[in-house]
């Protein structure tokens, strides 16, 4: 019975490449997302992922390349960014603010002008598995293996930097070359994963892996297998359920993390009171 | 002072952030061997002082100069510790140590830092999380990764602030012990009589130097005045300078103050 269900849609190139896609990317935004937690900067992707949703739009009326489109308007938006935080009084969350819902706006409006291309702009807004092609699967392989590449090559720095970024400076790391790359490889993950996920959900995806594996381990090396493993099996759970539930993919990856950060966060919560009850009988019985 | 090598000299120094100016006119010199104390109240730029010395922030005017090759291993205040991080005792220490990409911590090195961590006296705590140690074995942990760094000089940012008497004393024994072992130590603490007094050299500081040289000669009514803001007495006790300071009818000791 399993088996019926999970080899039927199988039968469907389209859902084959839709699974792929959803389970990589789902890992990608996993291992992505461990920093994104640990350094407290999940507004920045929520920001990335609206800013690209401009990018998709003008790339859509531009007839040029999605890939093209939102990652030359990523780029522009994050240096944006850094010009408003940097040169004027407002801060930093202050400018995300700013220039992403702009940039989201600016999407909003051409889609409200060209009625032609909303269904493809749906598309990156809510995520579809109907739209992965095969050069989302090759998007897909490529930003993975780079940034799978680019966190085990500077695991201990990348740690280090996020850690104590002082004394990690102090010791030879140069912090703000990797916290540029680091910011190079969300937007590439954010861009690659926006057509499956969705824009508006990606920002979730870059969380909850990392944050369940944080509940369920103290230790960042433990991390950076866990939320990669955690994010593979949302996404491929989650397409599965959309297929099934008959709703947009991104929303059922979603779904399915948020149940299980939802039951790690009262599962660990539960143990934490039972080893403090523990300790609180000890105390009493000495 | 010394005939010992300079490892650092500020020369005329002035830093500070977004137009005002937290260090000015800093002229300090640390030979190899020194065991110095930088005292001064809270906010008075012992910090920045420091992350000149390291780099972090660069002099507006003036010269550092740093013996070359120099090697400083840093101890951060631990109130500026993200403690709910996801690293052990063993990860801290590690993650100073250089090794080949794509591969494992080489033997020769996971038993190099296991040795520093159990010399420091953390044996048996290696795979702890770091929220889960005393107040004192917190700051041996990054005491351990300093020295994992074979530094010529060690720099503590205030190493006795948020830490009990028991465990300050515990600091201080090491801290000694290391010095006999041939450690240069720089350290900053706006705790005169439990961690200051017992250096052999204090620097001090309020926005530059205000006094410098062994604490029977700098601790003077005079010198805590102006580095302090406030009046205070000093006494001797067992050959022991103690600071005092007045406040109301009475003296009282002079504490951890800030001003």
């Amino acid at each position: 019975m399993t088996g019926v269900v999970l080899l039927e849609p199988l039968e469907f190139e389209f859902f084959q490449r839709g699974l792929f896609v959803a389970t990589a990317a789902s890992a990608l935004c996993g291992l992505i997302g461990v920093f994104v937690v640990l350094r407290s900067m999940s507004y920045i992707g929520h920001g990335l992922s609206h800013a690209v949703f401009g990018g998709a739009a003008a790339s859509t009326v531009l007839g040029v390349s999605y890939f093209v489109g939102a990652g030359v308007w990523a780029v522009l938006a994050a240096l944006l960014i850094g010009r408003v935080s940097t040169r004027s009084p407002v801060g930093a969350d202050a400018a995300i603010g700013v220039v992403t819902t702009a940039s989201f706006a600016v999407g909003l409006a051409i889609q409200s002008r060209n009625g032609s291309v909303s269904s493809t702009l749906d598309t990156v807004l809510f995520g579809n598995v109907l739209a992965v092609f095969r050069r989302d699967v090759i998007a897909v392989l490529v930003v993975g293996v780079l940034v799978t590449l680019f966190v085990v090559a500077f695991r201990r720095e990348l740690t280090f930097a996020t850690f104590d970024p002082d004394v990690a400076r102090t010791s030879g790391i140069p912090v703000a070359r990797l916290d540029a790359l680091l910011m190079v490889a969300l937007s590439a993950t954010v861009i690659v994963s926006a057509r499956v996920i969705g824009a508006l959900l990606i920002a979730a995806m870059l969380v909850l892996p990392a944050g369940t594996a944080r509940l369920l381990t103290n230790s960042i090396g433990r991390m950076l297998w866990l939320a990669p493993l955690l994010g593979a099996l949302f996404g491929f759970g989650g397409m599965y359920a959309s297929w099934y539930a008959e709703v947009p993919s991104g929303a059922m990856i979603t779904l399915v993390g948020t149940a299980v950060f939802g039951t790690a966060y009262l599962g660990v919560d539960a143990s934490r009171r039972r080893s403090v009850r523990r300790l609180d009988d000890h105390a009493a019985l000495v | 002072m010394t005939s010992s090598p300079a490892l650092f000299a500020f020369e005329h120094v002035g830093c500070g952030y977004d137009g005002d100016t937290v260090i000015d006119d800093v002229d300090l010199v640390v030979h190899e061997g020194d065991f110095v104390g930088i005292v001064g109240p809270s906010g008075s730029g012992k910090t920045t002082a420091l992350k000149a010395l390291l780099g972090i922030v660069d002099p507006r005017y003036g010269t550092i100069r740093r013996h070359s090759g120099l090697r400083i291993g840093y101890v951060p205040q631990v109130e500026t510790i993200d403690w709910s991080f996801p690293v052990t005792v063993f990860d801290v220490v590690a993650l100073t140590v250089r090794h080949g990409r794509f591969r494992r911590l080489p033997r020769a090195e996971t038993d190099r830092i296991r040795g520093i961590i159990d010399a420091i006296g953390l044996d048996g705590l290696h795979d702890r999380h770091i929220s889960e140690l005393s107040g004192g074995q917190q700051q041996r942990v990054f005491l351990a990764r300093a020295l994992a760094q074979e530094p010529d000089l060690l720099v503590l940012d205030e190493p006795a602030s948020g830490v009990d008497v028991a465990t300050r004393h515990e600091l201080l024994h090491l801290l000694a012990d290391l010095h006999r072992g041939g450690m240069t130590i720089v350290l900053t603490t706006h705790d005169i009589n439990g961690l200051a007094a017992h250096l052999p050299r204090l620097v001090c500081f309020n926005r530059t130097v205000v006094a410098d040289g062994p604490p029977e000669e700098v601790l003077h009514p005079y010198v805590l005045e102006r580095t302090y803001g406030a009046p205070m007495d000093v006494l001797h006790h067992g050959g022991m300078p103690v600071v005092l300071e007045h406040r109301g009818h009475g003296p009282h000791v002079a504490r951890g103050r800030s001003a």
